[in-house]
């Protein structure tokens, strides 16, 4: 655990001391016990309350340490396999409100501001796109950019031609492109 | 799959509840029963198809530095720039895109400075340039892919 991730301890947490909370963030750092209490399971396992747990874990999302609680899947083994990085060529002061239009499109996946490389690169807004095949991805992107404010904005489509290395590293978990 | 399988992916890909019996709560709104979504879960994970379930972190919250890189790499060198890029333990994600910039890779890391020994190291042994694109902001996005 990094400095940090150790910033995100409350050592004035009345409920749960440095140590337990250090405890509960390595049990569910691999993942929630598949049983039917799982927040019971964890509990048990470092001696504190299932109620505690609960709190702690609501904390720790609220302040942002957890981002979600869900699943990684592996989309191509179900069958995404057409991956794009759609870029777009955004005035600075309206990145905000171009990527809040994009981030509510279900077919984007992730959303980021970047910078320009020119003079090879003018993109600075990136975002994925996943699809069941090519055509389905392009069908997905003419649709997203009828939105009038999305319509007269300068992208880009890339296609992955081939993964060469898909996942790879310790925090492979966490890079859901 | 069948179609109780999707219809659990497609849920749980909407978070899981952190409530007493999360499980449970699931198959109340599926209309099938509590083991039926465990049991079918764990054999999700067993299968490959899930490679993580429960709480994801915020990468940067926990230390880590990241950036997304490219390179224009001349056709015929391709296979050879690959074996050199991919040699490191801290890409991730590496593509082939149609566009002059040819190869995007993750570089994922204990610290910025790590990065930038890196990204040298690899334009040191490929001696073409690496195009650095590091996240300057993330916008929120609920990932979902239905199936």
């Amino acid at each position: 655990m990094s400095t940090n991730a150790i910033a995100f301890l409350n050592s004035e947490n009345p409920e749960l001391s440095i140590e337990q909370q250090l405890q509960l963030f390595n049990a569910i750092e691999s993942g929630l016990p598949l049983v039917a209490q799982p927040y019971l399971a964890l509990a048990e396992e470092i001696g504190v309350s299932e109620e505690q747990v609960i709190a702690m874990i609501t904390d720790w999302q609220q302040q942002g340490l957890i981002r979600r609680f869900g699943l990684v899947i592996r989309h191509r083994k179900l069958g995404y396999v057409a991956n794009a990085m759609v870029v777009w060529d955004v005035e600075d002061e309206q990145v905000d409100a171009i990527a809040e239009i994009l981030a509510e499109q279900k077919v984007v996946t992730l959303c980021y501001r970047r910078p320009r490389v020119l003079p090879h690169w003018p993109y600075n807004l990136f975002c994925m796109v996943h699809g069941k095949n090519r055509d389905q991805v392009e069908a997905q992107l003419a649709q997203i950019c009828q939105h009038s404010e999305l319509k007269s904005l300068s992208k880009k489509l890339l296609f992955s031609n081939k993964a060469y290395k898909q996942r790879g590293g310790r925090y492979q978990h966490q890079l859901a492109t | 799959m069948d179609a109780l399988d999707r219809k659990i992916l497609n849920r749980t890909q909407l978070g899981i509840p952190v409530s007493d019996q999360p499980f449970a709560d699931i198959a109340n709104e599926l209309g099938c029963d509590e083991q039926q979504v465990i049991d079918k879960l764990q054999t999700m994970l067993d299968d490959g198809l899930l490679t993580r379930f429960g709480p994801m972190f915020d990468a940067a919250s926990l230390g880590g530095a990241f950036t997304l890189s490219a390179m224009i790499v001349p056709e015929e060198r391709f296979g050879e720039v690959n074996d050199i890029v991919n040699a490191f333990s801290q890409v991730a994600h590496n593509y082939k895109r149609q566009h002059t910039l040819n190869m995007w890779f993750v570089v994922a890391c204990e610290s910025q400075q790590e990065i930038q020994t890196v990204i040298a190291d690899i334009e040191q042994q490929s001696g073409l340039q690496v195009f650095d694109f590091p996240k300057q902001e993330e916008f929120y996005v609920g990932l979902y892919l239905p199936v």
